[in-house]
This record gives structure tokens, sequence and C-alpha cells, in this order.
């Protein structure tokens, strides 16, 4: 009875989630409904929110990870900026090979994570200025190495772009032929480090000292767990998924500007909070993230579908989104005080 | 003797404002090796002309925004980075009243101190909604505002119907021009009138104090009476206001309402005048002319860089530093390791004055 008692009693977070992954659904299946001559029904469309995602959900996994330890990280669109235009730069100007694209990417993101991973750890710089700083100084950095758009012609890069992995289920054409539905390599790293980080959080060491620390700072130095080196760790790890992420986005664009992925920071902070994360640290599952960065994909294809809106929407609805979900845990929150 | 002049030199560096006054300086002294001409001005058309006018000219959507994030700062202990987007919000509602809706008009289709009351009301509403979630939901002011951060321009863009609205009506070119004959530029007035006013509400009635209580600590300031919420709500009802005059001005200045350009960047521009002010940005105590010289020493520093041939993509990738530089000066690890630093050094010279004894 006891035991029961325990198992059908959810706290804040777990609701959260839950309505997180019923909006999902609910969304989803208005759009199946409301968009069904458009294909939405089709496999293809599920597929198609991770096939342009990928990129996000990499960096929503390190932006999540930050907001446990009750940071933030505002540079993430800027650093995915700067790696797209660092890596088109380096193979078309100066003719660099893919894999060496690939060591620079990850390079930027661990390089930004390191610094402000030091400022905000080990000086006690509130995270939203270091990172305020990094977003200019990344763009800025962007427009140094060019104003111009570069598209990557490199044959190995676009081989890994174009690849089609084809998978068992389909539609079928008007025809009646079978179309097997298809995602990228970039969808599969996604995947990858969804569940690495997922299993991070939740099994290791470190994982669980970025949810100590989160939770209550004070009392995790008095357990004996290092607050600065933990906290430096994050935003290493957020740098690099950064950067991966950043490759996965310039895999996806195959092009280079200044202006690209901008606002890519707020996607990432809204796919975390929608995703059940507390802004104030200490709570937030990876899982739920991807069930953000889902909707943020489901809100945008119903955009681009309904076709007469303009995509000045999909930042609307989304910012709505946020806000309507921070009221919400502030509820909770002071629901939880109360008790 | 000696000793009285080491204690003068003290007094003067430990005033509030002497490291903004010394960081401007030094800004304008690279200035004047730069740029031979920089002081000179001359009179062209009827209007002054001249590098530091010109200075003073554009730093004033600054210095009005420095003005409202300041009292953000101290109150809330954190930043309002929507105002570049609420300035755009603000131009967009203006410039559509005044066009009647269409993309560009050459004569008013309302009148003006209709649409410049809807459009700082507009912008007074947008501060109100940051400062809701701020004051009323407790969120850290950072990620409210990066609601609208992202969302504001978008606003503007629906406000505008995706264009760029032209106003083609010369009187409208007066806020961000000249008024009439008088040959100084008009939003340097503007500038000197927001800060006299708020200045004089904060040393006239007890807001000021009030700011200060609730930033250095909102539960004791709540306890002793102060209505903590109402208090930092309104600091950010101010700084929408302010935006939206920041707004007006920008967008008088090239006659439309650009929801895409206008304001862009300057939330980090204000942030960083308010840092080089001396203000701490974890809040409490504040100077608001320390806020004013900084906002001028970073147009000056912006003009700088501009005449060193930096583009104005490029201008983050250096304020982003300097803001970084500061904030480290700033943080209570580096001032209590420069103080171990004195320590040690001061027991070495005694021990050393030991010795030789």
């Amino acid at each position: 009875m006891n035991k029961l008692k325990n198992r059908t009693k959810l706290n804040g977070s777990s609701y959260l989630l839950m309505i997180t992954v019923l909006l999902f659904i609910v969304m989803y299946a208005a759009g199946m409904i409301a968009f069904s001559g458009k294909g939405f029904a089709k496999p293809q469309m599920f597929l198609n929110l991770f096939i342009s995602n990928a990129g996000l959900l990499v960096i929503a996994m390190g932006q999540t990870i930050v907001m446990i330890t009750a940071g933030i990280d505002i540079s993430v669109g800027s650093v995915t900026a700067l790696v797209c235009m660092a890596v088109a730069n380096q193979m078309e100007n100066h003719g660099a090979n893919a894999y060496v694209a690939v060591a620079m990417a990850l390079g930027i993101g661990l390089a930004f994570g390191l610094v402000q991973g030091f400022l905000v750890a080990y000086l006690d710089i509130q995270p939203f200025i270091v990172t305020l700083a990094g977003m200019f100084f990344g763009r800025g950095m962007t427009s140094m190495i060019s104003t111009e758009m570069i598209s990557i012609k490199n044959e190995t890069f676009l081989k890994w772009a174009n690849y089609k992995i084809y998978l068992p289920i389909g539609s079928y054409s008007k025809r009646g032929n079978f179309l097997p539905a298809y995602i990228y390599p970039t969808v599969v790293i996604a995947l990858i480090v969804l569940v690495v980080i997922i299993i991070v959080m939740k099994y290791t060491k470190f994982g669980r000292s970025v949810y100590a620390i989160g939770g209550n700072a004070q009392s995790a130095m008095m357990m004996g767990l290092n607050v600065r080196k933990t906290k430096l760790k994050a935003y290493l790890l957020d740098g690099f998924l950064a950067g991966v992420g950043g490759f996965l986005f310039c895999l996806n664009s195959c092009s280079g500007f200044v202006e690209q992925a901008k606002g890519l920071e707020m996607d990432a902070i809204s796919s975390a909070v929608i995703g059940g994360t507390l802004l104030s640290g200490g709570v937030g599952a990876p899982f739920g993230t991807l069930f953000g960065v889902l909707i943020k994909g489901t809100i945008s294809s119903l955009i681009t579908t309904q076709g007469t809106l303009s995509s000045w929407w999909v930042r609307i609805t989304l910012s709505a989104l946020l806000c309507f979900f921070i009221v919400l845990q502030s509820v909770f929150a002071s629901m939880k005080k109360k008790k | 003797m000696r000793m009285n002049k080491s204690f003068d030199i003290k007094r003067i560096t430990g005033m509030r404002l002497f490291m903004p006054i010394v960081c401007l300086l030094a800004v304008l002294l690279i200035n004047v090796i730069t740029t031979p001409g920089f002081f000179k001005i001359s009179v062209n058309n009827g209007v002054l002309y001249g590098y530091i006018i010109d200075v003073i000219n554009r730093a004033s959507e600054l210095v009005v925004l420095a003005v409202g994030m300041t009292l953000v700062t101290a109150a809330s202990g954190g930043q309002d980075i929507s105002v570049g987007a609420v300035m755009a919000v603000a131009a967009a509602i203006c410039c559509q009243i005044l066009s009647g809706g269409d993309v560009s008009t050459n004569a008013f289709q309302n009148p003006f101190v209709l649409a410049a009351i809807v459009s700082l009301l507009g912008a007074a509403l947008c501060g109100a909604f940051n400062g809701f979630l701020v004051a009323r939901l407790n969120i850290q002011p950072m990620v409210a505002t990066l609601i609208l951060f992202t969302a504001g321009r978008g606003i503007a863009q629906l406000i505008t119907k995706g264009q760029i609205t032209y106003v083609r009506v010369e009187s409208y070119k007066l806020l961000g021009g000249y008024i009439g004959k008088c040959p100084i530029p008009t939003p340097i007035f503007a500038a000197v009138i927001v800060i006299g006013i708020i200045h004089f509400i904060l040393k006239k009635t007890a807001l000021g104090l009030y700011i200060e209580s609730v930033g250095i600590n909102a539960t004791a300031s709540r306890l002793v009476g102060l209505n903590s919420t109402m208090i930092k709500f309104l600091t950010y009802v101010i700084c929408g206001f302010m935006a939206g005059i920041a707004g007006l001005i920008a967008s008088s200045r090239i006659y439309s309402a650009d929801a895409n350009n206008i304001g862009l960047n300057l939330e980090m521009d204000a942030i960083l005048a308010v840092a080089l002010g001396g203000n701490v940005l974890g809040g409490g105590k504040f100077s608001l002319m320390g806020s004013v010289i900084g906002a001028y020493t970073i147009q000056a520093l912006t003009t700088t860089l501009y005449a060193m041939n930096v583009s104005a993509d490029q201008l983050p990738v250096y304020k982003a530093i300097v803001v970084v530089v500061i904030v480290t000066l700033q943080s209570p690890v580096f001032k209590k390791a420069v103080a171990n630093l004195k320590i040690k050094r001061s027991t070495k010279k005694l021990a050393a004055e030991g010795g030789n004894q």
C-alpha cells in the first residue's frame, strides 16, 4: 500500500516532463490531422524533425548540463556560427581536409568552454555576463574570418553530409512505389550523444556531482565535492558539445555565414526549459530536453507547412511557450515552498 | 607632509567616479593621438561639426539606455538584455502609426504626439512584462529578458509587416537631427533632459535609496517595509520606457523603422557602460553619473575603433574582451587575490626592514 502511494506521487519536475511529452504528442497529432494532405503523417516527416534539429539536439544537451549547475550558456549560437565559418573557410580557402575541419570545430568548442568555464567557476563571475561576452565575441570573430557567405564544396565533407541511411520503414508514393524513409549520419551522431549524456548524467560521479552542486553548491562543497572543478568540467563539456553541434549544423547547411544560427541559444535554452530543466539548477533530464527539441522542430515544421505565416512566428511561438513553462516552474516552486 | 599627500591621492582614487573618468580620459587620449583633429569643432552649414560632437551625439541613445540599465542592475542584480529589441518595437509602433499602416509616407497620417505616446507606452509595456517575470515570478533577469531579446525583433517585424517603414517628413527628423537653427544636435538635449529628470527623481525622492536597499538585500528590505517586488518591477518599467525613448531617437535619425537594425548590439554596450561606470553588476549601490560617463566612453571607443578601420561587425569582439576584463577586475575572487598579494608584499617588506635593524 505504502509502496503504491510512493509510486503514484509525482514531483513537480515529472509533472513538467509529462506536460511536455503530452504537448508534443498533441501538437504532432494536430499537425497530422490538419496537414495530412501535405505529408505531415508520413514517417519521413517525423524523421525530418531529427534531421533538421540534430545540431540543436547536441547543443541543447550541453545547455541542459550547464543549466543543471544553475548556470547558463548563451554563446552557443555564436559558437555554432564561428564553427561553421571556420570550417568552411579552412576547407575552401586553405585547402584543409575534412578531418582537420572536424578537429578544428571541436577545438573551437573546447576553447570557448575552457575560457568561459574558468571565468565562471574560478573567478565567480555571473555565467550570463561571461557567455554574453562570449556570444558577441564569437559573432564578431565570425565576421572577422569573412563577411561573405562561404559554401562548402569539399568532396569528403559533402559525402558525409549527403550520405543517406535508409530505414526499413517508409511510405508509398501516389503511383504505389515504396519510398523508404532515410536519415543522415548527423542524426546517428546526435542520438549517440543523447544516449551517452543520459548515461553520464545518471550513472557517473561527474553527472551526480553536477546535480549536487546545482541543487545547493554550499552543501555539495561540504559533502566534499570540488564545486569549481565540476563547474569547469560542465562548461568544458558544454563547449565540446557546442563544437560537435556546430559541426552537425554545418553538415546540415553546408555553408558558413555571419548571421548563421542566430537565436540558436534561445532554442537550446527553451528546449531545456520546456524539457523540465529548472532555471534555478539542480533539476533536469537530458531525456526531457529531447522532447523540448522535438517540440521546437514541430512548431517550425507546422509553420513552414502552413506556408502563409512568416518565419518570425517560430521564434515568437517558442518564446511564448518558454514563458509559459517558466511560469509553470515558478508555480510548482511556490507550491513546493508552501508544503 | 608626505603622509598628507598620499592620503589625498587615496581619497581621489577612492572616489567612485575615479575609474570611469580615468577610462574616459584614456580613450580620449588615444583618440587625440590617432586622430589629430579630434577636439576640433567647426561650424558647417550653421551646425556644429567635429569628432567630439559626433561622439556626444551618437552616444545619446546609449546614455538613455544606460540610465535604465543602471536602475535595473542596481535593483535586481541582473541586466535587461532586451533593450535593443524594445527599441526596435518602439520605433516600429511609432513609424507605423505615423504612416497610417503604409510602407512609406510623405505626411503624418496621425499626430506625432499620439505616435510617440503610444510607442513609449508599448515600450513601457515590454518593460512591465520583463518586470513581472523578474519581480513577481522571481526568474533570473537575463533569462526573463532573453524572451523579448529574441521575440522582440520578431514582434517589430510583425508590426511593420516585415518591411522598413519610412516616414519622409521633415518634422520627424527633428528628434534625431536639429531643431530650427540650433547648432547642437537634438539627441544631446534629449539625453541631458533624461539624465536630469532621473537624477532629480532619485535625489528628491527616496526611490534611489529604495532601489539600492532592494539590490543589496531584497528580503531584508521587504522586512523593513519596502515593497521589493514593486520597486524591482518599477525599475524594469523605467528601463523599458528609456529603451522606448532611445528607439524614437534612433528611428528619427534614419526617419524609418528598421526592425532588424535599430538598437542592434546596443544591449552589450549598455551593460558595458554600466560596468565601466564602476557599478557592480551584482546589484546594490549604483552611480548614475558613472554609467553616463561609461556610455560616453563606450561611444568614444567605438569611434576610435571605426577610425582604426574596424568594421561594425567586428566591434563586438573588442567590446567583449573589455567586458570580460572589467568583470574580472570587479570579481571578489580577483580582488581577494590582489589583497592577499598586497599583504604578502607588506609582510615581506616588514621582514626585510626588521632584518636591517
